[in-house]
């Protein structure tokens, strides 16, 4: 089933929560909200379940107004952050839970309940726990009998929300990779919720990254990653450098130094031509001799050689913290130090510079 | 699960809290308590039997064991709703409210006991109006009754809400997106997830209701083999000097109320158990 919201707003007393968002879910999709907290993602979700009603605009499953239809008669999977699990229930009963409410005309006997039940149990391969309440349950396995229950009432659009944020890493991983297989099984239109870009990246179609309740950018994984919308957006999708600099005739220069960055996408403050730049860690190159005005001095203040980059910490020469990404084998050519006086260029031009 | 008991604590002095425990339960409750026992002994078997199992007597078990399960009942239905809307809502008037409920703690129950008297007489506030149609209040069972859910109240009320504040909202709207009805997400939901503290909020109401004394003298009219609790029958006991045949009662009414809390106190750890997260 299709999700369009249509210029929805919400607030919280005087906290504006969603900020006229609009926005087109496709049949089958699998589709993130992306933001900091406080960025409306989970007040958004809510009014899609019906949890929460907008102050304006509109809400259409299939085309049609759901405005009216209660929360129940959504046909809703809303997985939630902590799981809500029913604690004196066990686990077979949590996911028999939606079934066992349909009124009684329409209620499957208790035999295709039981079958059903196991049915998903098995799809969430726990089927061996039937009998555990929850508390008896790790955290992963109560995510997964979550999903379980709302499946059971076979929805039509799945919703979760920070389905993986009280995990350890390593399960984390594991789940949403498993969430990724499920859902091409299944092909249910999904929405999730989440802080985490790395999550968000790895298992949605499209990523919808929201900022202060508005929409900054809809877009699929490498669209947002490669090609952001705004500072916003870049800042946000993995780890950035931030200089403070300036720009004078389309040129950036940073700090004191006139350092030269041809750049396309410069825009500076219109008077004091002040300007914030962003680069990622792993396109700054260290090189050990100045190359015109391509390269800023620094300083090398850490290295942590471990994991698959090599991270160096180092001081611009202007006082400002710099983070570079390297491989080992450049690592290991460069015999660096901390100490070690050096020179960084940035790899690329696409730089992003934000007037301030 | 299996519980360490040689866990290494933060805070040492198991042995110390333990020895206090005894000392303090021993002072204040045990050592008065084995003192009824002993008074009791001094009774033949005959004589035990002719204080605790006289006609006078029983019907002062039956109402005072009836009158306080029918008030602790009535509190855990009232003081369900009570809690249930403190906690839910925001209205004004509320903090007050909040207070209103403590106030059968605090209240002399002698003046309770005359002020529901006043109000329940046939010629009282509500009294005149339930006399017509054949309800007698005061100096009835009926009396007794009210008068022991006016003392149980804050019990029921104080156990439930902090038990209530815990339950996360997200339990109804799980309910609700599963599809279950209002009536259902109460009945399967939100009340087997209070039933421990109800239990407790039970237990406690109804002890306190079975040594009550002060409000029930004034509106029962202690009528015996009628509207006599066993608290005022100890009492007349002892006004004849015959302070065994009181103790004996009191061995009685003490050794069942022991039984039943501790059944309901079982029956509560049952429940709780499921539900520890």
């Amino acid at each position: 089933m299709s999700i369009e919201l249509r210029n929805i707003a919400k607030k919280f007393g005087d906290f504006v929560a969603v900020d006229n968002i609009s926005l087109h879910i496709e049949t089958g999709e699998l589709v993130a909200l992306l933001g900091l907290s406080g960025s409306g993602k989970t007040t958004l979700l809510r009014i899609i379940a019906g949890l929460e009603t907008p102050d304006t605009g509109e809400v259409l499953f299939h085309g049609e107004d759901a405005s009216a239809v209660s929360v129940r008669e959504r046909k809703v999977g809303f997985v939630f952050q902590h799981y809500a699990l029913f604690r004196h229930m066990t686990v077979f009963e949590n996911v028999a839970f939606g079934l066992r409410v349909i009124p009684r005309r329409a209620r499957p006997a208790e035999a295709a309940i039981a079958r059903r039940v196991h049915e998903l149990l098995k799809l969430v391969q726990l089927d061996f726990l039937a009998d555990r309440y929850p508390s008896q349950l790790s955290g992963g396995q109560r995510q997964r009998v979550a999903l379980a229950r709302t499946l059971a009432v076979e929805p039509k659009v799945l919703l979760l929300d920070e389905p993986f944020g009280a995990l350890d890493a390593k399960v984390r991983q594991e789940l949403r990779r498993w969430l990724r297989r499920l859902h091409d099984e299944i092909k249910i239109t999904s929405v999730f919720v989440t802080h985490d870009q790395e999550e968000a990246l790895e298992l949605a179609n499209r990523i919808v990254v929201m900022n202060q309740g508005r929409i900054e950018q809809i877009g699929s994984a490498e669209e947002v990653y490669h090609h952001p919308a705004n500072a916003f957006v870049y800042n946000f999708l993995g780890n950035v450098n931030l200089f403070h600099g300036r720009i004078e005739n389309g040129r950036v220069f940073l700090g004191d130094t006139a350092v030269e960055l041809e750049n396309t996408h410069a825009h500076a403050h219109p008077e004091t031509g002040k300007a914030i730049l962003y680069v990622r860690p792993h396109l700054l190159e260290i090189v050990m001799k100045p190359n015109g005005k391509q390269t800023f001095p620094a300083t090398v203040k850490s290295i942590n050689p471990a994991g698959p980059q090599v991270k160096i910490e180092l001081v611009a020469e202007w006082g400002d913290m710099v983070q570079v990404e390297i491989d080992h084998e450049r690592y290991q050519a460069l015999h660096l130090e901390p100490g070690a006086n050096v020179f960084l260029r940035p790899k690329e031009q696409k730089l992003f510079v934000y007037s301030i | 699960m299996a519980t360490n008991t040689k866990r290494n604590n933060v805070l040492p002095g198991f042995g110390l809290t333990l020895g206090f425990t005894l000392a303090y339960l021993g002072i204040v409750v045990l050592i008065p308590i084995s003192t009824i026992f002993f008074k009791t002994f001094t009774l033949t078997w005959p004589q035990f039997w002719a204080a605790v199992a006289s006609p006078r007597t029983i019907a002062a078990y039956r109402l005072s064991f009836g009158a306080s399960i029918a008030g602790a009942l009535v509190n855990s239905v009232f003081g369900f709703i009570v809690a249930w809307s403190l906690v839910r809502y925001e209205f004004p008037g509320k903090s007050l409210i909040d207070v209103m409920v403590d106030l059968p703690f605090a209240l002399p129950t002698s003046v309770a006991g005359i002020t529901l008297t006043a109000i329940y007489a046939g010629n009282g506030w509500i009294g005149r109006y339930l006399a017509p149609l054949g309800i007698k209040v005061a100096y009835a069972p009926l009396g007794v009754a009210v008068a022991l859910t006016f003392v149980g109240l804050p019990f029921v009320v104080r156990t439930i809400q902090p038990v209530l504040e815990d339950l996360d909202q997200e339990y109804e709207e799980a309910a609700a997106t599963l599809g279950a009805s209002r009536l259902q997400t109460f009945v399967l939901v939100i009340a087997p997830a209070l039933i421990p503290a109800l239990l407790t909020g039970f237990a406690l109401a109804f002890a306190r209701a079975l040594g009550e004394y002060g409000s029930v003298v004034f509106i029962s009219g202690n009528m015996p083999m009628h509207t006599e609790v066993v608290p005022l029958l100890i009492m007349s006991k002892l006004e004849q000097f015959d302070y065994a045949g009181a103790t004996a009662i009191a061995v009685v009414m003490l050794t069942v109320s022991f039984v039943i809390l501790l059944g309901v106190n079982m029956l509560q750890r049952w429940s709780s158990r499921r539900l520890a997260a």
